[in-house]
């Protein structure tokens, strides 16, 4: 597996997510957001967590507008896979390579913990490591994260089975309890929880390892 | 000349930061305030001799001033 992880000015988890990647066996390329090329073969673009720009007008706006992000829908629209986590899946709702926003949590708060989730669809690329129906562990950590979409989007979502993770104790509001969604053709995946942060013993967790060994697995098989 | 971007969030879609207020409101006295909107303005300063410039800027809302899955905008010019 080829990957890229994009680089914002504010990412934080962009150094992280590459070790997930290298430790599942995937080469992995660092861009800078200024680029407006991927490197050539990449099969998946990683877009990390941080505060890109700042969080300046919304979480992951300007970001959605740096050059790479035109290379990223690029991708996205022929086929490729991406995968955004907490500010990056902000980002790519900002993009609309998936559907819906993310709000402010909706008790306010900041909320820095380990929480359970559900594997709602073992079925894509990225969740292939897990069964369907699994409780799992992974930390979040964002202000933002109170999934929203309006009911007929979030009915198609659960119709199509693009709901991939949900909250056992919904943290921060969200709809329908949602943690992460696919795309319509599975291969865009956004999450707050961070994977990358539960992927070694020393972590405290290592739940977030099936995800990146089941994503390199289900790429060499493609 | 200059424009102003009024960005609130849709009805419909919780706002908890104006309830926040709300509920400050509330403790502070304020008990008439039955409900809090909290939103954002944009002030832009456009080029003199801006054509159409109401249309102008409700594309840049439209790119990226405000997201309409969850945001509504008003443009006043002037």
């Amino acid at each position: 597996m080829k990957a890229a992880v994009i680089v914002f000015p504010g990412s934080n988890c962009d150094r992280d997510i590459a070790v997930a990647l290298k430790q599942a066996g995937a080469q992995v390329t660092m861009v800078w957001h200024k680029d407006d090329a991927l490197p050539d073969g990449v099969d998946l673009v990683a877009v990390p967590g941080g505060f890109s720009f700042g969080d300046y007008l919304r979480c992951g706006a300007i970001a959605a507008q740096s050059p790479i992000a035109r290379a990223l829908r690029f991708h996205a629209e022929r086929g490729g896979y991406v995968l955004g986590i907490c500010n990056g899946f902000q980002v790519l709702t900002e993009l609309k390579l998936l559907p819906g926003a993310l709000l402010r949590n909706a008790g306010l708060r900041y909320i820095c913990r380990t929480v359970p989730l559900t594997v709602t669809n073992a079925g894509t690329a990225f969740t292939s490591g897990y069964a369907a129906g699994q409780t799992i562990a992974l930390p979040i950590a964002h202000h933002d994260g109170n999934y929203f979409a309006d009911d007929e989007t979030l009915a198609r979502l659960k119709g199509e089975g693009q709901v991939a993770f949900t909250y056992g104790d919904n943290p921060n509001g969200s709809r329908h309890d949602i943690a992460g969604i696919v795309s319509a053709n599975g291969r865009v995946l956004g999450m707050m929880p961070h994977p990358e942060r539960a992927a070694d013993p020393a972590h405290g967790g290592t739940d977030g390892r099936a995800l990146f060994a089941g994503l390199a697995d289900a790429l060499e098989r493609v | 000349m200059k424009a102003r971007v009024t960005v609130m969030l849709k009805d419909g879609v919780l706002d908890p930061q104006g309830e926040a207020v709300r509920h400050a409101l509330g403790a502070l006295g304020f008990e008439g305030v039955t409900g809090v909107r909290q939103g954002k303005v944009i002030e832009l300063d456009l080029a003199d001799g801006t054509s159409d410039p109401e249309a102008e800027v409700r594309a840049m809302c439209e790119k990226l001033l405000a997201n309409t899955v969850i945001e509504s905008y008003r443009v006043e010019i002037g």
